[in-house]
């Protein structure tokens, strides 16, 4: 038998659902944020599969540029739970709820 | 069974299984252990597909880096324990599992449906050659120089930025 | 001067405005009351100007029309701000600014101290604006505007002391009476202008009255125009059954009262039935009507006059009455002789009024004349100018009252009917009782009231219009005087108004000639009557008082029914006033606008209350319940991907 890209490609279809039932489900904001690390390293399987089953380098190109993004949304958003933790002494998103008048 | 069979399926079972640990996990920092090693799989993976740049940048970037600084931030933070699964809103939870299953129904629906394979076939030289520092890195300071730098003005914006929102006021 | 015209309408106009938007920052007493006054004088200028103008040129060219602008232009009807001076136009202005003028200058004095003083002035000058406006309009609807804008200053200025007392109730209360009453006319009278422009199609004076001769048209519909037409002149000129306004009307101050209720206003609806002569002589009937209307009017509200203790109130009802005097010679057909009598009332009523309002003044607002009586020594101009204005009213010779009066009682009995001279006649007697019996509990026998109170002559600012419309109550008869003393001249003032009249006056065409031997024994008996009537009053209020409280008291039941006039407004309550009230109250206030309208109000708002309730909910605030909503939309996207696989 032969690894053939569907593999790949339904191994990281499961990790993204995986990922959106972690966003849609848990309270805990760092945990929806992990959760979305989750679902954008899928992706990124998806490129590296395809980048490597077509013997071109660009897609792992971009999974290098997925990462500086990630990186930097991590920093950001971190920074945003520690600025909300202050002010409302939680990071439970069910309870910062103020995105409604 | 060739090495390669056994290297994927290995690591895909511990990508698949630390995920599903890492999203029903109560405590945080367990969490993200898991996510540390589901990461640490996917670099496996990545070498498996001969992508050996983007596979030791997972484990540097990834599993050192940004798993570190969610790890400083959970224990910083110190959120308290979450209930347990059903405990709060069990229907709207249910109701976003059928959802979220559902995407992963299409996806894989489409997957079958297309079947790529029939249309790529590895040629295992091309393959080594896409995943070198060399080729990455010609492509990266010729054509994609651009992009190359406005990615450097987003990781200079996002520690500015950073800085800026985590930081106490000063008075 | 006839071109300029229009200046006597737009004069007041710039003195209301200037009064009005400005005088509550002029805190000078002396210049608002100059500029209200000084518009007016020079309108009377004016119009001074244009009547010797006018008699100075040929009889056919007399009637000359200034055209301002166009008002409305709507398929063939078109509607101008058209002045028209004429014969009749230009007496009536003079009547309105000369006297105006005088009540202007009065009223510096009488008003002097209000705190709202400016706010008077203006409103008058918005007053005489309307009013030329009415006089001068040579259409229909410029007309109705004036006659709509005097009504509303009458409004104003009845209310003027809006938080004072009147009687039960308010001042408010009879400003409003006023109004509500005048739109009773007034609906009448859009009714004949609809159908003025319905049968003529035309509201234009020059046409519709030359179209009035020409086209053929039935008595029925003359008719109804004159019915309706005349329905506005009783609800403006206070005639049965619309007069029960005119009496509340005394709550303004009694310069308004001088001219609004007694000089000018009330005096429109016999002007507008002058205008329209050639429609009411198209009417027999109706002419009739008016006649019998016009005396019943003066009978009545004599005999209310009679027993009335206010003095503004007895002024009152002798205006009603004078009223349907004019109505009367109307409805004889003697429309110049009408017209003569609203000239001379204007002087001796306004003169009665302004020289009430002098006594009021001087007694600080008691109008009760029973707290009079002997104030002849305290204000001797006041006494002498009265004493003149109640014997012309009486008619007793040479003074105006005496040949404008005896010209409709001529006329009343040439047109032979017996029955309207006797009434004329028994309405003169009683106009004299209840005239010298006012007089003379006000001014001769021996002080009512208490010694706090210290009478003074007023100031010459008020003595001085009263000494001017003295001489004119006294010798304006004279450019009037019957054909029977005048001789070949005939009378001078019928000769200038007979143009305006001839076509009525061909169409009725019934006066039986009596001999001179007639009118003179008539105009004897009539002064003998009114003589009589003095004296008997002067026997029972100055002689022996003890005769009134013995007659009184002897006919109570009688008594009581003219003291409360005749329960008219008693009646108007009961049957009108308390029937929409109650209606209003249970139905329409109740139920159609608590229930129905306010239920519709509120229930769309409850609609729009509960969906947004319901659709708010959506709206979580909580990012997940967002991100659930995207991803569904997601799986809906994805579905379309797959169905167009």
């Amino acid at each position: 038998m032969t690894i053939t890209v569907e593999y790949y490609l339904i191994l990281s279809a499961f990790m993204f659902f995986v990922g959106v039932a972690g966003v849609l489900t848990r309270r805990n904001a760092i945990i929806v944020f992990m959760s979305i690390e989750l679902m954008l390293n899928s992706a990124n399987l998806t490129l590296v599969a395809f980048s490597s089953y077509l013997g071109n380098s660009i897609g792992q190109l971009f999974v290098f540029f997925v990462m500086t993004v990630a990186a930097a949304e991590a920093a950001v958003g971190l920074a945003i739970i520690i600025a909300i933790f202050r002010n409302k002494l939680t990071v439970n998103i069910d309870e910062i709820n103020i995105l409604k008048w | 069974m060739t090495l390669e069979v056994i290297l994927f399926f290995v690591f895909g079972f511990v990508a698949a299984v630390t995920a599903v640990i890492m999203i029903t996990r109560s405590n945080a920092v367990i969490s993200a252990l898991f996510l540390v090693l589901n990461f640490a799989a996917l670099a496996g993976l990545y070498l498996t597909l001969n992508a050996q740049f983007i596979a030791v940048t997972q484990i540097i970037v990834y599993a050192g880096a940004i798993m570190v600084l969610f790890l400083f931030v959970l224990m910083l933070l110190r959120p308290e324990n979450e209930k347990k699964f059903l405990e709060l809103n069990p229907k709207i939870k249910i109701f976003a599992l059928i959802v979220a299953f559902v995407v992963f129904a299409q996806l894989s629906y489409i997957i079958f449906f297309a079947r790529p394979s029939q249309n790529i076939s590895k040629d295992l030289t091309k393959s080594i050659e896409a995943g070198t520092i060399e080729s990455i890195g010609r492509e990266l300071f010729t054509n994609y120089v651009v992009p190359f730098e406005a990615a450097g003005f987003l990781l200079l914006a996002a520690t500015i930025g950073a800085l800026v929102l985590a930081k106490k006021k000063f008075d | 001067m006839r071109e300029l015209i229009y200046l006597t309408v737009v004069l007041p106009l710039v003195g209301f405005l200037i009064n009005g938007i400005f005088g509550s920052r002029i805190k000078n007493e002396k210049l608002i009351g100059a500029i209200g006054s000084g518009v007016i004088g020079i309108s009377f200028l004016i119009a001074l100007g244009a009547f010797f103008e006018t008699l100075s040129i040929p009889v056919d060219q007399r009637q000359k029309i200034v055209t301002l602008f166009s008002w409305l232009t709507v398929g063939n009807l078109n509607v101008s701000f058209a002045y028209q001076v004429d014969q009749l136009s230009i007496i009536m202005a003079m009547i309105v600014t000369g006297v105006g003028f005088l009540i202007h200058v009065y009223s510096i004095g009488y008003m002097h101290g209000d705190k709202s003083f400016w706010r008077f002035f203006a409103y008058l000058n918005l007053f005489i604006f309307a009013m030329m406006n009415l006089i001068l309009a040579d259409n229909f609807v410029l007309l109705f505007l004036g006659w709509e804008g005097v009504g509303l200053c009458s409004y104003l200025l009845i209310g003027f002391w809006y938080d004072r007392k009147f009687e039960k109730s308010t001042t408010s209360d009879a400003a409003k009476k006023a109004f509500v009453v005048n739109r009773i006319g007034d609906f009448g009278f859009l009714l004949g202008m609809f159908l003025i422009y319905m049968t003529f199609g035309s509201l234009n004076f020059n046409e519709v009255f030359s179209r009035a001769v020409s086209f053929d048209v039935s008595t029925v519909t003359f008719g109804f125009i004159a019915i309706f037409l005349f329905i506005g002149a009783t609800g403006k000129s206070a005639q049965i059954p619309l007069f029960v306004w005119l009496p509340d009307a005394m709550a303004g101050p009694t310069p308004v009262s001088a001219l609004i209720h007694a000089a000018t206003m009330v005096t429109a609806g016999v002007y507008m039935v002058a205008r329209t002569s050639i429609i009411f002589a198209s009417a027999p009937d109706i002419l009739m009507v008016v006649a019998i209307i016009g005396a019943l009017t003066a009978f009545f509200a004599a005999t209310i006059g009679i027993v009335q203790n206010d003095i503004k109130k007895v002024l009152a009802y002798s205006t009603v009455s004078q009223l349907g005097y004019m109505f009367l010679a109307m409805g004889m057909g003697a429309f110049s002789a009408g017209i003569f009598h609203v000239m001379t009332h204007a002087f001796f009523k306004a003169l009665l009024f302004l020289g009430a309002g002098s006594v009021i003044h001087a007694m600080h607002h008691e109008q009760d004349i029973q707290k009079y009586g002997g104030l002849k020594k305290h204000m001797p101009r006041t006494y002498l100018t009265f004493l003149i204005a109640a014997l012309a009213i009486s008619g007793i010779p040479p003074l105006s009252g005496f040949f404008s009066k005896d010209e409709i009682l001529w006329y009343s009995y040439a047109n032979g009917n017996l029955f309207f001279w006797i009434l004329g006649v028994g309405t003169a007697m009683m106009t004299a009782f209840y005239m010298f019996r006012l007089y003379i509990l006000t001014f001769e026998g021996t002080s009512r009231f208490g010694h706090d109170k210290h009478p003074h002559e007023s100031p010459a600012v008020m003595t001085i219009p009263l000494i001017v419309l003295a001489v004119l109550a006294a010798v304006g008869g004279f450019i009037g005087i019957p054909e029977i003393f005048s001789g070949e001249h005939g009378n001078q003032f019928h000769n200038f108004l007979a143009p305006l009249f001839k076509d009525a006056d061909r169409k009725l065409a019934t006066y039986n000639m009596h001999s001179h031997f007639e009118e003179i024994l008539l105009m004897v008996l009539s002064v003998a009557f009114a003589i009589g009537a003095i004296m008997f009053a002067r026997y029972v209020y100055l002689k022996k008082p003890s005769i009134a409280v013995n007659t009184t008291q002897k006919f109570r039941g009688l008594y009581n029914l003219l003291w409360n006039k005749y329960f008219v407004d008693e009646a108007y309550d009961a049957a009108v006033v308390n029937p929409i009230l109650q209606t209003s109250r249970s139905f329409l206030w109740k139920i159609a606008d608590n229930k129905i309208i306010d239920g519709v109000v509120n229930g769309s708002a409850k609609i729009i209350d509960i969906i947004s309730i319901n659709i708010r909910k959506l709206q979580t605030g909580v990012a997940q319940f967002y991100a659930l909503v995207m991803v569904l939309g997601i799986v809906a996207a994805f579905f379309w991907i797959i169905l167009s696989l």
